[in-house]
C-alpha cells in the first residue's frame, strides 16, 4: 500500500530524513521508534505533505501513485490520515461543524453525494461512542480549551469518522493517562482491518502493549538502523537507544 | 467654489427653505453650529484623531447638497436592503427624504416617526428642548456641520416601562439622481426607563453615482434602559459614510453598538459613550472585513465618570488587498469612576502584504481602584491550522476562508436578532468568498 523509496527530507536546508525506505502492506501495523530529534515526526509530516519540507531525492507512493505532486488535502482524499502529536486548536468552529466538512470535502473529493444530514448525525455518534467521546463534547470549538487527553480522542474520533487507508499516529500516547490510553488504543483496534494500515510513531513501548505492531522500526538521525518485530520494542525499553546507533 | 463654502453659503439658502420657526431653540442651535463649522472647517490628517484617515480626496466632489428626490423608488428597489423575516418598524429615506410609502412608523405605545416632524409639532417641543443636540461633540466639525443643516431623520421616543415589541429598521437610501450627493441624516432617539429596544441601521447607493452620508445619531438611554444598536456597513464602492454616534447612559441602562463594516469606499465610526449614572455597561463589537481599497476607520470613546460601571469593546478586522483600517478606541475612567470594569480589545488579520492596520488603543485612568485591560494583535493566517485542516481534506482556500469566518465569528455570536445574525453571516461568507456547508 505505502512504499517509500529512498526519501530524503530538508527544512530550511538542513537536511532530515537521510533515505528512509519503508514498505508498509494492507492490513498490517508498523511502528517507527527513535529518540527526539531522529526525524520520525518530520517522516509522518512528509508523509502528509505538508509543504515547509522538501522532498529532495526518493518517492512515497500510495497504491502506485506518487504522492510528491498532491497537496496535502488531496492526500488526505486518496487515504492518507494524519493524526498529530499537537492537535491545533481551532475557535469558532464546532468538533461537529469540523468533522461535517471533512466529510463533506472527502465525499466531494471522490464524487460522492454529500451525506444527508439525518445520517451524518448518527454516524457521529456511533463514532464518538466508540470513542467514549461525551456529546456535549461535540459543540466545543475544536481543540479549544480541550486536556491532552481529549485533543487525542478527538483525532481518533476524526480518524474513525474518515476512515483512512494509512493511518500515521504521530506519538499519539503522549499526554494520555493509562485510561486515556486504553480508550484510545482500542478505537483504533477496531478500526483496524485487513484492507487498511496504521503507522504508530512513538518514543516509548507503552502504547505497542495495546496497538501491537507487525513490525518494528528504528529511526535514528534521518535513517532506519533497525527493524524487527514486536519484540524490538522491549528491548529497546530495556537497552535505551544507544544500543541500535 | 470649495465644498466648505459652498456649505456655508448654503446655510442661508437652506434657512429660508424650511419651515421651521426663527425663534426656535434649534434655529440657534443649527446657527451656532454652522458658525463652530466655520471657524474649524473640515478635519485634516493634521488633526491627530484623523492620522490615519483622509477625507480631503472626498471633499474635491462637486456635491448636490438638496438632490431631486427619485420619486420612482418601490418596494422592489429596497427590499433587498432590508430584513424581510421579521415583523419591524422601518424608516426609510430616500435621498435624505422620508418615504412614508415605503415606511411602518408607530405612534401607539411609543414613537417610532421622523425628526422633522417632531422638530415641527409643539406636542414635541419639551422633548427636543431636552434631547436634541445635547451630546453632541462640539469640538468635532463634521458633526457640528451636520448640526447646522439638521433636516430629516429618524425620531424614536420610547416612554418608560416600554418593551417596543419589534426591531426597528432605518435605512437611508441614495438614488443617484444627482452624480454627486452629500447626505446628513440626524436621529434622535430617547429610551424611557426600563424599556427596551433593537435598532438596524443601513446606509445604502442604489446606484453608481458618488454619494457622501455625514450622519449623526443620539441616543439616550434612561435608568435600566437596554438598548441594541446594529450598524450594517455595506455599501458600494463609490459610497463613503461618516458616522457619529453619541451615547448617554443613566445608571443601570445597558447600550451595546455593533458595528458590521464590509462594504463602501471609506467608513469613519465616531462612537462614543457618556456614563450619567452608576452600575452602566457598554458594549461596543465591530467587525471589519475590507478588500480592494476600502478604508474604515472605528474611532471610539467610553467615558466613564461615576463608579460601578463597566465596558466591554472587542473589535476584529480582516483586511485583503490595499484596504486599511483604523481602529482608535479612547477609554477615559476619571477620578471618581472607582471600580470601574474597562475591557477592549482589537484583534486584525492582514491577509495580504499590501493591507494596514492601524490600531490605537489609548486609556487614560485616573481613579486608583479600577480593572482596565487592553489587548491588540495584528497576525496573520495560522499555517499550521492550514496544514492540519488540508490532512483532514479541507482544500487550502477553503480551510483559509473557514479560518478566517470562525475569527470573526465571536462577534457575530453578540447578534440577539436571529435573522440578522444569519443576514450578517451570509455577507461574512459572500465577502470571503466561502461556501459553508453548515450554520456556525
Amino acid at each position: 500500500m505505502l512504499k517509500i523509496n529512498n526519501l530524503h527530507a530538508n527544512i530550511n536546508g538542513k537536511e532530515i530524513l537521510k533515505g528512509i525506505s519503508l514498505e508498509i502492506k494492507a492490513g498490517e501495523v508498523h511502528a517507527i521508534m527513535g529518540p527526539n530529534g531522529s526525524g520520525k515526526s518530520t517522516l509522518a509530516a512528509v508523509i502528509a505533505g505538508k509543504e515547509e519540507f522538501e522532498v529532495t531525492e526518493g518517492s512515497i507512493l500510495l497504491n502506485g501513485e506518487d504522492l510528491a505532486d498532491f497537496a496535502p488535502e488531496v492526500r488526505a482524499h486518496k487515504g492518507v490520515f494524519l493524526s498529530f502529536q499537537y492537535p491545533i486548536e481551532i475557535p469558532g468552529v464546532t468538533v461537529t461543524n469540523f468533522i461535517k466538512t471533512t466529510i463533506n470535502e472527502t465525499g466531494k473529493a471522490k464524487g460522492l453525494e454529500e451525506l444527508p444530514a439525518k445520517e451524518m448525525l448518527q454516524l457521529i455518534r456511533e463514532k464518538a461512542d466508540l470513542l467514549e467521546i461525551d456529546r456535549k463534547f461535540l459543540s466545543r470549538s475544536l481543540n479549544e480549551g480541550f486536556s491532552g487527553g481529549e485533543k487525542k480522542r478527538n483525532e481518533i474520533f476524526q480518524m474513525a469518522m474518515l476512515e483512512p487507508q494509512l493511518a500515521i499516529l504521530d506519538e499519539t500516547d503522549s499526554g494520555l493517562d493509562i485510561d486515556a490510553l486504553k480508550v484510545v488504543a482500542n478505537g483504533v483496534n477496531k478500526l483496524k482491518s485487513e484492507k487498511n494500515a496504521v503507522l504508530l510513531i512513538t518514543h516509548y513501548q507503552r502504547l505497542l502493549d495495546y496497538i501491537v505492531p507487525d513490525f518494528v522500526h528504528v529511526l535514528y538521525n534521518g535513517k532506519i538502523v533497525k527493524s524487527g518485530g514486536k519484540e524490538l520494542a522491549y528491548e529497546l525499553e530495556e537497552k535505551g537507544y544507544d544500543w541500535v546507533k | 467654489m470649495e465644498l466648505k463654502e459652498k456649505l456655508v453659503t448654503s446655510f442661508l439658502a437652506f434657512e429660508n427653505k424650511g419651515n421651521l420657526d426663527l425663534d426656535s431653540t434649534v434655529h440657534s442651535i443649527r446657527l451656532n453650529a454652522i458658525q463652530n463649522f466655520e471657524k474649524e472647517g473640515f478635519p485634516t490628517k493634521k488633526d491627530e484623531e484623523w492620522k490615519y484617515t483622509n477625507i480631503a480626496p472626498l471633499l474635491k466632489h462637486d456635491f448636490n447638497l438638496f438632490p431631486n428626490v427619485e420619486k420612482s423608488i418601490g418596494f422592489k428597489n429596497v427590499q433587498d436592503y432590508l430584513i424581510n423575516e421579521i415583523e419591524s418598524y422601518t424608516l426609510i429615506f430616500i435621498d435624505g427624504v422620508f418615504s412614508s410609502f415605503l415606511s411602518e412608523t408607530t405612534h401607539d405605545d411609543c414613537d417610532v416617526c421622523v425628526l422633522s416632524s417632531a422638530l415641527a409639532r409643539p406636542k414635541y417641543n419639551m422633548v427636543i428642548d431636552n434631547y436634541f443636540n445635547k451630546i453632541v461633540n462640539k469640538s468635532n466639525s463634521l458633526a457640528e456641520l451636520n448640526t447646522a443643516f439638521t433636516k430629516e431623520g429618524a425620531f424614536i421616543n420610547i416612554p418608560k416601562n416600554t418593551i417596543v415589541p419589534k426591531p426597528i429598521q432605518i435605512l437611508n437610501f441614495s438614488t443617484g439622481s444627482e452624480n454627486e450627493v452629500l447626505l446628513q441624516p440626524r436621529n434622535l432617539i430617547i429610551v424611557g426607563e426600563n424599556s427596551h429596544v433593537q435598532i438596524i441601521e443601513r446606509h445604502q447607493n442604489l446606484s453608481k453615482n458618488t454619494t457622501l452620508t455625514n450622519s449623526v445619531t443620539e441616543i439616550f438611554v434612561n435608568k435600566r434602559a437596554i438598548v441594541d444598536y446594529y450598524k450594517v456597513q455595506n455599501d458600494t464602492d463609490d459610497s463613503s459614510l461618516i458616522d457619529h454616534t453619541f451615547i448617554s447612559q443613566k445608571q443601570q441602562s445597558v447600550a451595546s453598538v455593533n458595528t458590521f463594516s464590509f462594504g463602501g469606499k471609506l467608513t469613519r465610526n465616531n462612537l462614543e459613550f457618556y456614563h450619567e449614572g452608576e452600575n452602566i455597561t457598554s458594549n461596543l463589537n465591530g467587525i471589519t472585513i475590507l478588500n480592494g481599497k476600502q478604508h474604515v476607520d472605528n474611532h471610539t470613546l467610553i467615558n466613564h465618570k461615576f463608579p460601578n460601571c463597566e465596558s466591554h469593546e472587542l473589535y476584529k478586522g480582516i483586511y485583503a488587498d490595499k484596504s486599511v483600517g483604523v481602529f482608535n478606541g479612547k477609554v477615559i475612567v476619571q477620578i471618581d469612576a472607582q471600580k470601574t470594569n474597562a475591557f477592549q480589545q482589537n484583534n486584525s488579520i492582514l491577509i495580504d502584504d499590501g493591507a494596514t492596520i492601524n490600531s490605537k488603543p489609548q486609556l487614560e485612568i485616573f481613579a486608583d481602584d479600577v480593572k482596565c485591560s487592553h489587548g491588540c494583535t495584528v497576525g496573520q493566517l495560522d499555517e499550521s491550522a492550514l496544514f492540519y485542516m488540508q490532512s483532514r481534506g479541507i482544500p487550502k482556500s477553503e480551510a483559509k476562508a473557514l479560518l478566517l469566518y470562525a475569527f470573526g465569528n465571536e462577534v457575530v455570536e453578540k447578534i440577539k436578532i436571529p435573522q440578522l445574525k444569519t443576514l450578517i453571516s451570509k455577507l461574512i461568507a459572500k465577502k470571503l468568498n466561502v461556501q459553508l456547508g453548515f450554520e456556525l
